[in-house]
């Protein structure tokens, strides 16, 4: 494999005294989708975080694009065609869901805003019909998606989410994840997941990790990584 | 509740809403005690205390009876409220006139000097009300748009006023030059601020906002030999017409325009002056809302992580809006500089600061509407109550309170987004016309 687009080395972070992370190593190549499962409080939400430097990894280094970016300024590597949809969805409430996608453009300066728009709202139909609703008073799946497309705005070369398919309908989880592999397949976008429902991420996935306890455990191909007897255990009891 | 129930709760609704009076009388007792039973007298030896029980006994009595009376009317249980609740159908009809609401409020403000039963002290009231509604619109920027609590706005006003009585005092420079160096030192010492308080967010942001604004009256205060401390600064120039002194000389405003001299027309002519100003004020931030800039507040207000991660740049984004909040700041005190002729750190005390925020959570933050409004109740309010000035605190408190009550978040609490979804017809509409083009 040449050089991967996004590589963290050896990268801990801290909360106070508590450490979140304890020295993780993922790569995420160019083109791929990179799945990271974990139970709650394993570290993948800060691990997301650490990436786009809130807060910044304390020792070890994550490069991307052959850039060093570990001290780099939140907003900076924004501009670095990463693009992320958090946890907990941080969509802007007041703000309608036009405005809410228009400031996921901000950072390309509204270069292809219109078209983009357009594009969103044909992967999202349902975020069309709510266009001049406001944020907050979407339901919990539609704020899903407008993070999503808030994310995509930007026009990213790696896209990360964190549980994209929390609080969706299987149905809608199940269309989520089919536009996610389409980009990928078709624009060649890079994704960093990060789920609980592990079936599904991992199917999806060329590759895959698991996370304990700040620590990577386990790595491998996502279809491999879904049979191996640990996994499915820990994660997909009834997991299908 | 189940009918059944009706029959035995009927006789104690008397109870409940006595035995609540009674409660609120304690209160009130309390209350009461301290504040109006007790009274600190100065005498030849000293500090004597005075008892007014009677005063106390009134309070009371007051409350208890007001509160029965309120249980048993009003807030009798079953019945419908109608406290804090405006009717859809009111809420829908206001909605559909405050699109001209605001076009009138405008075109009535111009055409208010020139009407002929306005007289002066109208006019002068009319300086007063616009200037806060001028500072209202530059807090907004700040509080409302950006959601930066800022308890020192006044700092910045003192700023501005300051600017200009010592430009003018030590180097003879006319307003018109002043005003924009006014707003450019105010916006300056906006960045001085705003450096310090970018991790902080609400109530730590604040206090240490308050407290800037004292430091600034402080050292104006204090800085004998510059700003002549506490007794301001006075003979600042007035402001002139293009050049044209309002005066009796022969190239007086009124001789050059062939008119009889009238001091009025000063007047009138702050009065426009003032009005242009605020104008200005709303312009632009009209403007700068449907910009980059003006949406990157918003977010910012709204999530500040969310924002970064979308590469705002915060540090950048929080500097504009204090710079550009202090700056209107700044022309309207050198605005009130000019008018005045007079100032001193008195008029730039923390109850200004307090003013002027009130009127921008009044007016529900983010309506440029809403604040002009809150502006016009609140200080025509407390011009009202100018006879009676040992009450006006207690209506400022109460005006707030009640708003508070009816409207929890403002009087226009709307938001109007900045970028709305055009319709497919409209979008085609343009693309002809880009083909036309
Ligand atoms: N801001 C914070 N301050 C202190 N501790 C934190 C903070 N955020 C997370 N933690 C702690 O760090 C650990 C990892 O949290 P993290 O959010 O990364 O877990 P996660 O793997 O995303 O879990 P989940 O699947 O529940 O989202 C947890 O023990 C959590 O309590
Ligand atoms: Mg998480």
């Amino acid at each position: 494999m040449t050089e991967p687009l996004l590589s963290i080395r050896g990268v801990t972070a801290y909360y106070g005294a508590i450490a979140a992370l304890k020295g993780v190593d993922v790569d995420v190549g160019e083109g791929e989708i990179v799945t990271l499962i974990g139970a709650n409080g394993a570290g993948k939400s800060t691990l997301m975080m650490t990436i786009f430097g809130a807060p910044q990894a304390r020792d070890g280094a994550i490069v991307y694009d052959g850039q060093d970016i570990t001290r780099t300024p939140t907003h900076k590597i924004a501009q670095l065609k990463i693009a992320q949809s958090p946890e907990g969805r941080r969509i802007f409430p007041r703000m309608s869901v036009v405005e809410n996608l228009k400031m996921g453009a901000a950072v390309t300066g509204y270069a292809h805003y219109d078209a983009d728009l357009q594009r969103m709202f044909e992967i999202f139909p349902r975020l069309k019909e709510r266009a001049n609703q406001r944020g907050g008073t979407l339901s919990g799946g539609e704020q899903q998606m407008l993070a999503i497309a808030r994310a995509l705005m930007s026009r990213p070369r790696l896209l990360m989410l964190d549980e994209p398919s929390l609080g969706l309908a299987p149905l809608i989880a199940k269309q989520i994840f089919a536009v996610i592999a389409e980009l990928n397949r078709t624009e060649g976008l890079t994704v960093f997941l990060v789920e609980q429902n592990a079936y599904h991420a991992l199917k999806l996935a060329h590759r895959g990790y698991v996370m304990v306890n700040g620590r990577i455990t386990l790595s491998g191909a996502g279809r491999e990584l879904l049979e191996r007897e640990e996994v499915r255990a820990a994660y997909l009891e009834g997991g299908r | 509740m189940p009918d059944a129930h009706a029959g035995a709760a009927a006789p104690s609704v008397f109870a409940v809403a006595f035995k609540d009076a009674a409660l609120a009388a304690l209160v009130a007792l309390g209350l009461a005690a301290p504040m109006l039973g007790l009274v600190t007298v100065q005498t030849q030896s000293g500090i004597e205390l005075e008892q007014h029980w009677g005063r106390v006994a009134i309070a009371v009595a007051i409350v208890f009876a007001g509160r029965l009376l309120l249980n048993l009317t009003l807030w009798r249980p079953g019945r419908k409220k109608s406290l804090g609740y405006v009717p859809p159908k009111v809420e829908a009809r206001l909605a559909r006139f405050a699109k001209y609401l605001a076009p009138l409020a405008i075109l009535g403000a111009v055409v208010m000097p020139m009407l002929p039963f306005t007289e002066r002290y109208a006019i002068d009231l009319g300086i007063l009300v616009l200037t806060y509604v001028m500072l209202g619109w530059g807090l907004n920027i700040v509080v409302g748009l950006a959601g930066l609590l800022d308890l020192g706005y006044v700092a910045f006003y003192a700023v501005g006023a300051y600017s200009y009585a010592l430009l003018a005092q030590y180097f003879g420079l006319s307003f018109w030059v002043c005003l924009p160096l006014a707003g450019i030192l105010a916006a300056f010492w906006g960045v001085i601020l705003g450096f310090p308080v970018l991790r902080l967010r609400g109530d730590y942001l604040a206090i240490v906002t308050l407290a800037f604004g004292e430091i600034i009256r402080i050292v104006l205060l204090n800085w004998y030999w510059f700003t002549g401390g506490p007794n301001g600064i006075s003979g600042i120039p007035r402001p002139s017409f293009f050049g044209l002194d309002f005066d009796r000389g022969d190239d007086g405003f009124a001789a050059t325009f062939g008119l009889d001299y009238s001091p009025l027309h000063r007047i009138v002519f702050l009065y426009y002056l003032i009005l242009a100003l605020a104008l200005i004020t709303n312009f632009v931030t009209i403007r700068l809302r449907r910009l980059p800039i003006g949406r990157a507040w918003e977010a910012l207000r709204e999530d500040e992580i969310a924002c970064r991660s979308l590469g705002i740049n915060t540090v950048n984004t929080k500097l504009t809006a204090f710079a550009l909040g202090a700056m209107f700041a700044g022309f309207a005190g050198s605005f009130f500089a000019t008018r005045q002729g007079f100032i001193s750190p008195e008029s730039f005390v923390f109850m200004e600061s307090a003013l002027i925020l009130a009127i921008v959570v009044l007016g529900g933050m983010g309506s440029q509407f809403g604040v002009a409004v809150a502006a016009v109740v609140m200080i025509g309010g407390f011009e009202l109550f100018r006879e009676f000035s040992d009450y006006r605190m207690i209506t400022f408190g109460l005006v707030m309170v009640l708003i508070m009550i009816w409207r929890p978040r403002g009087l226009v609490s709307t938001r109007s987004p900045s970028v709305f979804l055009k319709e497919k017809k409209a979008i085609s509409g343009s693309l002809v016309q880009e083909g036309h083009g």
